[in-house]
């Protein structure tokens, strides 16, 4: 009935990089912001694992607040790119470059 | 092959290609909908990890909360397949070749270690009696931190949203 740990390990560890890949090859702000997503819970799901690996409750707690932080994050950033939309009708990353020059 | 192993298995292929399905579809709501499918399978993963309320509390708030804000915004700015914006291949091939390198390096870094296996004993750490004590006798400063984030987030999010 024992899972050993590193098959979670190797789970989150490829969530995480389709995360990354996500972040890389997209160009609309909405996706990049659910890729980043992804990539908190990929960590999420490690500390899990661990949490069960070790009987510690903390990683537990530390991904309730993890959850919490991901809740306002999400909530800023959408409300700043409803501005950015409002403002310059578009959500693409690579035509928001007003502060390059 | 018990069925632990069985139902792991097949929630984290549902996960994989969930999210690569958010990565890949060129529609903003599909690639919701995807990343919906992928945050029920990681919650079945929380569940097979015996972290029942961390599982509830993930639904609740990822498919109940942040998903429907991520809706809402793609519906109230009418996007669509024809309005996506699209990085040239080079770019989206050099993207994937570094990502899979990350993999495959932090992969080939950890083969080598012991298969370590989760015992069975004491799995009853992420029921929420157990938690709620250990959150408000040791972490009850981050959880009253916690609620003056939300409540600047709050303020920031009206300040920024609203029409000046």
């Amino acid at each position: 009935m024992d899972m050993p740990v590193n098959d979670y390990i190797f789970l989150s560890l490829a969530l995480f990089c389709i995360g990354v890949m996500g972040v890389l090859i997209r160009r609309n702000a909405i996706i990049i912001f659910m890729c980043i997503e992804i990539m908190l819970n990929a960590v999420n799901l490690m500390l899990v694992a661990f949490s069960k690996f070790h009987h510690n409750a903390s990683a537990q707690i530390f991904v309730f607040f993890i959850m919490v932080v991901a809740a306002a994050e999400v909530s800023v950033g959408l409300a700043i790119i409803v501005m950015v939309y409002r403002h310059s009708h578009t959500v693409d990353v690579g035509l928001m470059n007003r502060l390059k020059h | 092959m018990n069925w632990q192993e069985i139902i792991f298995w097949i929630l984290a292929v549902l996960a994989l290609l969930c999210a690569i399905g958010v990565v890949t579809s060129r529609s903003p709501i599909n690639s919701v909908l995807f990343l919906i499918m992928t945050f029920f399978a990681i919650a079945g993963h929380y569940l097979l990890l015996n972290a029942q309320f961390l599982a509830v509390v993930h639904i609740i708030v990822y498919a109940g909360a942040i998903m429907v804000l991520f809706l809402f915004v793609i519906m109230m700015m009418n996007m669509n397949a024809d309005t996506e914006p699209q990085k040239s291949q080079l770019v989206r091939f050099a993207g994937v070749i570094s990502g899979g390198i990350l993999l495959v390096v932090v992969l080939a870094a950890l083969k080598k270690a012991d298969p370590a296996l989760m015992s069975e004993k004491s799995t009853d750490i992420g029921l929420i009696s157990n938690l709620g004590k250990v959150l408000f006798h040791e972490f009850i400063v981050p959880f009253e931190l916690s609620s003056v984030l939300f409540l600047s987030a709050m303020v920031g999010a009206v300040l920024i949203g609203k029409k000046n």
